[in-house]
């Protein structure tokens, strides 16, 4: 990833800003410059928002064959959350037993290394998820 | 040193990685009798971080729930000190990351310390000096590591990670900093060199000039300067590089097995380095009444020790009813691995791509 690309995001990486519609009150992550539902209406309406990083499990599933960048993880457990704010993100579960694991469970951010762009490279932080009640 | 108005603590909270290695496992790979080197050490288990976490997620997780413990928002915070002696970057500050998450950038000031193991208390008195002179409001000091020992080396036994966070500022304080002093010396007693990945140490000379001189000279030195014995606090907390050291410098300057039993973790996480005086102090203050006093003495190989003399407020009684987890709610979730998952984990083998 790009120095500058990785700096760019680091808002939503670390704190998970996202965006609501001023114009239907939508809250989506990652920001989005324009509501899909409300479009033009939504030109320039676009505000910053902070989730709480509070949610739910959607669904999710474990990876066997990781990327590459992940090998040090493997097996590890992807889920798509969606957030109290009501925006939908997909991440990493850490701390959690696949077993235990279960649509509804709920989830919340913590910081993680997500990766590093070598061993003397920039090494990426973001958010993972882990179980509210570990 | 004594501050000069109102410092304490608003806020404090520590994390540590729930993975565990007991040092037969340790043992067993090295061929060394690990159940004896953990009897002798009085080390059960220690904690080992997964992969993707390091100073700055342990940190990070530790301020939040400070944060949430002092109830305050993240532009309140003036200053962020990171203590630690295994910062991921050796350029580019731990802290300002740290304050990125928190939400904290760009209005304070913030630097990475480096002093062995109380690289975290060091930070303690500068906040402390901050906000006594009335240069901050609120100052985060951090303690934390993700420490190596070489494969095959002693410290296997006992380097772990994990780390506490303490808000700092002088209204609404759940504990207040009485005294502080320092002892400080030139000692060889352990070290990494730059470039280095693993620490190199002085075996047996770790202990009676390095260790336990510190601790009892910078001990008895507040004591001194504050008036007060052994028997005038509740509770004291003494760095923890293993089980042994303290309780034997506990006994020998005349304080008892519970007053230090509280803030002794090491026995179930190991060394954490500069999290362990930190998170000895907040296992402690979690299981404090109001009018409570606490001594605190940090030891920091190189060397140097930090004292503070500690009173805790009515304002405790409100850490009762929070939600932030307490350190033996954090402690208490374990996963015990196997050594080649620990290699693994801590970067000691690779996969071949890597």
């Amino acid at each position: 990833m790009p120095i500058p690309r990785f700096w760019r995001e680091i808002k939503q990486r670390y704190k998970g800003i996202g965006s609501r519609c001023e114009n239907c009150g939508k809250i989506y992550f990652p920001p989005r410059k324009i509501c899909p539902e409300c479009r033009r209406e939504s030109f320039q309406k676009m505000e910053e928002y902070e989730l709480e990083g509070k949610g739910e499990v959607v669904t999710y599933t474990k990876i066997n064959e990781p990327h590459p960048e992940f090998e040090m993880l493997s097996p590890y457990i992807m889920a798509i959350v969606e957030t109290e704010e009501g925006a939908r993100l997909t991440g990493h579960l850490v701390d959690a037993d696949i077993e235990d694991v279960e649509p509804g469970m709920k989830v919340e951010a913590t910081m993680r290394k997500l990766g590093e762009e070598s061993r003397d490279g920039l090494i990426y932080y973001g958010y993972k998820f882990w179980p509210l009640d570990r | 040193m004594k501050p000069k108005d109102d410092v304490g603590i608003k806020g404090y909270a520590g994390y540590v990685p729930k993975y565990r290695i007991a040092p037969k496992e340790v043992g067993d790979v090295w061929g060394k009798d690990g159940e004896l080197m953990g009897r002798s050490l009085r080390i059960n288990s220690k904690s080992v971080p997964s992969p993707d976490e390091d100073v700055v997620t342990i940190s990070t997780q530790a301020a939040k729930w400070a944060m949430e413990r002092a109830e305050i928002d993240s532009d309140e915070i003036d200053a962020i000190y990171v203590g630690s002696e295994s910062h991921p970057y050796a350029v580019k500050p731990t802290a300002t990351i740290v304050a990125a998450s928190l939400a904290a950038s760009p209005n304070l000031t913030a630097a990475d310390y480096e002093f062995a193991c109380k690289a975290g208390t060091a930070a303690f008195q500068t906040c402390m000096g901050l906000v006594s002179s009335g240069m901050i409001e609120n100052g985060m000091a951090i303690g934390a590591d993700t420490s190596q020992g070489a494969p095959g080396d002693a410290l296997e036994f006992s380097a772990a990670a994990g780390g506490a966070a303490y808000l700092i500022g002088s209204e609404n304080i759940l504990a207040r900093f009485n005294y502080t002093c320092s002892y400080t010396t030139d000692t060889p007693d352990f070290w990494r060199r730059e470039g280095e990945k693993y620490p190199q140490h002085g075996g047996r000379f770790t202990g009676k000039p390095a260790y336990f001189k510190h601790i009892t000279n910078c001990t008895n030195k507040l004591l001194k300067e504050t008036g007060k014995e052994p028997g005038d606090y509740d509770y004291a907390v003494f760095h923890q590089p293993n089980g042994k050291f303290p309780m034997k410098a506990a006994k020998k300057m005349g304080f008892s097995k519970e007053q230090i039993e509280p803030g002794l973790l090491v026995t179930r996480i190991g060394n954490t380095y500069s999290g362990a005086v930190p998170l000895g102090l907040a296992a402690t203050l979690d299981q404090a009444e109001p009018g409570d006093k606490i001594l605190v003495t940090s030891y920091g190989s190189g060397a140097g020790s930090d004292s503070f003399d500690i009173v805790v407020t009515d304002n405790i009684e409100k850490v009762k009813e929070q939600s932030v987890p307490k350190i033996e709610e954090v402690i208490s979730k374990e996963e015990f691995i196997s050594y080649a998952k620990y290699a693994k984990f801590r970067e000691k083998i690779h996969d071949g791509g890597a």
